[in-house]
């Protein structure tokens, strides 16, 4: 019976992630238009976005192969599972231990893997243009984000976000240079990996910028929304990350019950509203930057990812 | 009894060899040889794995009286020859399945078949002696019949010279090896293993061999800065044996390396790991950079290699470290990492070269700006390629991810260790293996995109033809392995224990005993990783999408031209090429570690000839190490050659001079 009610909590959570995505997005879209004295699209506007896209009919290109058609759905669900097994408003869900932060990272990966090939598969040089350039940008956000998982991991003896949650949670944790150093190498892999301003921007089809657009510009319909449906998934993702981990407060253990729940939900959403504010803010007072300008920008992430976890290794044991 | 089985099973394989060269014009001769390998490496197979499983306790020893008069030749068979012997033959097997098929359009079959059963005798002989001669012996007959299938084209542009360096290195690996034991067997020269294993070391001794070691059993491996031989030789053989030659050879040197350093040389030292550690790192980071560099299908999967192998070392590097502070929990976590890592590098990278070959073979190309488009012309290939590739791109959840998780947890237990320079060390190796990890995937993506995906650029590509079933056969045996290792990975590493237990004393918790199938490191609290509920949860929530889709908002599809911003070209030379694909990388990384420089050649207006972008790669390891010796050994060669053109006189006073030299030196020396 417990493990029964163990798994309907995941299960919500795996249904909370996915219809809190969409919102999320409208939310920090609505933000920035307010920042620019636009009245911006309805909060609900990405929803209504999905609901269109997924009745129309799908064009494919001529020479698509199945790799094209499939990829949207396997990126979809790897990114949707790895958004479901970060602790959200409560740590130690029943599927937590099946992967640990290396392993959501590496999840990411398989999703961008498959994204990167979609792009390719058509044969067109914009779709070459966008995986060249995300794998680039991989490259150096990927690393970045494994070291920070170190340092975490090595602050907290555990790489299990559960455990890093709780840890941080805890009276054990101070003020510590790694970790400054890691939120801030989190925040701009965040940015990265998000297709956000300054490193791409998510909102333009201006051709010789885009990134994140150039590799489903032959993307339509069903297929189409279940990639803005992932890309969504991934940003509620990474606010989750940098809430659980750098703002623990309010996060229930998973069999403490429906009333701590009740009290854990509302601070989760606060939490990723706080963080989607800020992201708008940050995007609205800084420029869009050069593809090339955009390896300085990661290279700096990993070093200070690479120094914190360095800082710790030397600091940690006798 | 399972040894005697092996070593029949080698016997039986000479002999296919010895008869191949009287049958090698034959057409059935092929049919005959593969179908001979194929059946000895399964039962070998079988022998290695049942010795591995249930009777890993036995050691059962053999020596004939063969090799050396007062030596005789030893074989045994203790887990860890068995856990290698399940890779050798697993390999062979496969091989041998691909090549019933493949190896039957053979131009040049009398200069494969002989040598094919020769080598992967050779290979299963290595893992099974006991004594420093057999073993040498055996290293270098494998060394030999792959030179021979190396050469086996060797009227191809480039082949020859591929075959040139790798002898040359070869012979310097053996050299190295054959200084190694000598020292090992000590002033006695005792040169059984059990003797060497009884014989205590100075530390002088200890570090010579350790170098020697590495320079022998890295060479062969391919360890940068010895990797050189290894791109240009892996690809030039036909593309089963460059499967045997990647992802088998390249093993058994692992394990002669593992043989000698962590067996054989008796408690490590903790700077031997960090040397280990060092090269493993730097073999991981250039393999990779290399690879994204390479426009060669085959090249690319060799330099990939060099990568693994570097991952590999650094895995048996920590186990050294570990190991030598008496840490034998840390110790056994990355040994068997390194260990899963060894089984799986095989699998995944047997069935990428067997996806090349089919490529090859359909189109005769291996260079991929002049293919493109193949998955709709080839299918089953596409889909095999595109799982290996997921593999060994370390992507979840294939069997790739998880012995590198293996690997990022045993560095993570690395704060411990008491010396300072492991402390700095390890955390930037550390990065080095999550860099490689992140471009081994950008590398596979332009591998399997420029490859399979796009349109077809060239003609050869538009009439590729799907590959024969038995080739299928044997690349679709490796895609489930893949993926059972990625999703079943408990019972792998339970495999593995015994060997580890008898490495370094210690093994990891019994991973089975875990519920739901999870591996657990350490401890629950601290890490676990769950592939079998991975691949459950993405299947379900993929399928659950899909239907849901289709049944409740649209499933109506139609096809048309592809959009591209509006301005779609007909010509397929305006995709994204495997050059255009790396530049951003090769501007971040290659400017640094290749030097790299482009130049832009404009013609003036009115010029009709075609601008062009040259772009120009240094490999400064070739340039600082291997360039200057060659170099020196041009000139010295240059310098003695007029000594053949003297004349009668000045050949005579040459040799009187020589002698007049050598008494006065004996004369001084007395």
């Amino acid at each position: 019976m417990a493990v029964i009610l163990d798994i309907l909590v995941q299960l919500g959570q795996l249904l909370l992630v996915l219809l809190l995505a969409p919102l999320l997005t409208g939310y920090v879209r609505k933000i920035k238009a307010h920042l620019l004295r636009r009245r911006g699209p309805d909060l609900i506007q990405p929803y209504r976005d999905l609901h269109k896209l997924l009745r129309k009919e799908v064009v494919l290109a001529d020479n698509a192969s199945w790799v094209f058609r499939t990829a949207p759905y396997l990126i979809f669900a790897t990114t949707w599972v790895a958004a479901a097994l970060v602790p959200t408003f409560a740590t130690g869900l029943v599927f937590s231990p099946a992967a640990d932060l290396i392993a959501i990272v590496a999840l990411l990966g398989s999703a961008r893997f498959m994204l990167a090939l979609a792009g390719l598969d058509v044969g067109t040089s914009f779709g070459g243009i966008g995986s060249s350039r995300e794998m680039m940008i991989a490259s150096l956000a990927e690393p970045a984000l494994l070291m920070i998982a170190f340092t975490l991991s090595l602050l907290a003896g555990s790489t299990q976000l559960s455990s890093v949650a709780t840890y941080m949670a805890g009276p054990a944790v101070g003020l510590r240079v790694s970790l400054a150093m890691a939120l801030v190498g989190l925040v701009m892999v965040a940015i990265a990996e998000n297709a956000r301003i300054p490193v791409d921007n998510p909102a333009t089809h201006l051709e010789l910028t885009m990134v994140h657009e150039a590799m489903i510009l032959e993307y339509s319909g069903r297929h189409l929304a279940v990639i803005e449906a992932a890309a969504s998934l991934k940003l509620l993702l990474y606010l989750s990350i940098i809430g659980c981990v750098f703002a623990p407060w309010g996060v229930a253990v998973a069999g403490e019950g429906f009333a701590a729940y009740a009290a854990s939900l509302p601070a989760y959403v606060i939490k990723l509203a706080a963080g989607g504010f800020l992201l708008a803010v940050f995007e609205t007072v800084i420029a869009k930057m050069r593809v090339f300008r955009v390896s300085e920008f990661l290279g700096a992430a990993l070093m200070l990812a690479l120094l914190a976890a360095l800082l710790l290794f030397v600091s940690r044991g006798t | 009894m399972a040894l005697d089985v092996v070593l029949w099973g080698v016997l039986t394989l000479f002999a296919t060899g010895a008869a191949a060269v009287a049958g090698a014009r034959r057409g059935s001769t092929s049919t005959f040889v593969y179908a001979v390998a194929l059946v000895v490496s399964m039962v070998a197979l079988c022998m290695a794995v049942w010795t591995l499983l249930v009777d890993p306790a036995a050691t059962p020893t053999v020596s004939l009286p063969i090799g050396l008069p007062w030596l005789g030749a030893h074989f045994r068979l203790d887990a860890l020859a068995a856990a290698f012997l399940v890779v050798v033959n697993l390999g062979g097997a496969t091989a041998s399945l691909y090549g019933l098929g493949y190896g039957r359009h053979e131009e040049e079959a009398g200069r494969v078949l002989p040598f094919f059963p020769a080598f992967l005798g050779g290979m299963n002989l290595v893992v099974l002696a006991d004594d420093a001669f057999t073993f040498l012996m055996a290293w270098e007959f494998m060394s030999l019949t792959s030179w021979a299938l190396v050469m086996a084209h060797h009227r191809q542009p480039g082949n020859a010279r591929a075959g040139y360096i790798y002898l040359l290195m070869a012979s310097l690996g053996t050299l190295s090896l054959l200084l190694a034991f000598g020292l090992l067997a000590g002033p006695a020269g005792s040169y059984t293993f059990d003797a060497i294993r009884n014989t205590q070391l100075s530390t002088t001794v200890a570090t010579a061999v350790l170098a020697l070691t590495l320079l022998g059993a890295g060479s062969k491996a391919g360890l940068v800065p010895l990797h050189v031989w290894l791109p240009l030789a892996h690809p030039a053989a036909p593309s089963h044996v460059s499967a045997l030659m990647s992802g088998v050879m390249t093993k058994v040197a692992v394990y002669g390396f593992v043989r000698i350093a962590f067996d054989l040389m008796g408690p490590p030292t903790w700077w031997s790991g960090g040397v280990v550690l060092l090269f493993g790192g730097a073999s991981a980071v250039l393999g990779v950079l290399h690879a994204l560099m390479e426009h060669d299908l085959k090249r690319l999967l060799a330099y990939h290699t060099v990568e693994n192998i570097g991952i590999i070392f650094i895995g048996l590097g920590l186990g050294l470290a570990f190991a030598a502070n008496d840490m034998r929990g840390a110790a056994a976590l990355a040994t068997t990492a390194a260990l899963f890592h060894v089984f799986n590098h095989s699998v995944f990278k047997s069935l990428l070269f067997f996806g090349s070959g089919a490529v090859l073979r359909s189109t005769g190309e291996r260079d991929m700006e002049r293919l493109g488009g193949l998955i709709h012309r080839m299918p089953y290939t596409a889909f095999a390629f595109l799982i290996g590739s997921a593999a060994i791109s370390a992507l979840p959840p294939f069997n790739g991810f998880v012995s590198e998780w293996l690997t990022f947890q045993a560095i993570l237990l690395s704060p411990q260790l008491p010396q300072w320079v492991l402390k700095f060390l390890v955390p930037a190796i550390g990065g080095l293996l999550a860099l490689s990890a992140a471009l081994a995937a950008a590398c596979f993506v332009k591998a399997f995109g420029i490859t399979f995906l796009g349109r077809a650029r060239t003609s050869l590509a538009q009439d590729a033809r799907e590959t024969d079933r038995l080739s299928l056969g044997a690349m679709f045996v490796l895609v489930v392995l893949c993926l059972v290792a990625g999703v079943l990975p408990a019972y792998f590493i339970d495999a593995l224990a015994p060997v580890v237990q008898g490495l370094v004393g210690a093994q990891m918790p019994r991973q089975s005993a875990f519920a739901w199938l999870t591996i657990v490191p350490i401890a629950e609290s601290r890490s676990s990783y769950n592939g079998l509920l991975l691949f459950v949860l993405i299947a379900v929530a993929a399928s659950l999408a899909a239907y849901v889709i289709h049944r409740w908002a649209s499933h109506a599809s139609r096809r048309s031209a592809p959009w591209d911003c509006g301005f779609p070209d007909a010509s397929a030379a305006t995709q994204y090429t495997a050059g255009s694909f790396a530049q951003p990388i090769r501007r971040v990384f290659g400017s640094v570690v290749f030097r790299a420089r482009e130049e832009i050649d404009m013609p003036q207006p009115g010029d009709s000839r075609p601008a062009r972008l040259h772009v120009h790669l240094h490999d400064l390891l070739w340039d600082t190490l291997y360039a200057p010796v060659a170099k020196a050994v041009g000139i010295t060669a240059d310098v003695l050659n007029r000594v053949q053109f003297l004349t009668i006189r000045g050949y005579l006073t040459l040799v009187s001079g020589a002698l007049v030299a050598l008494l006065v030196i004996l004369a001084v020396w007395q």
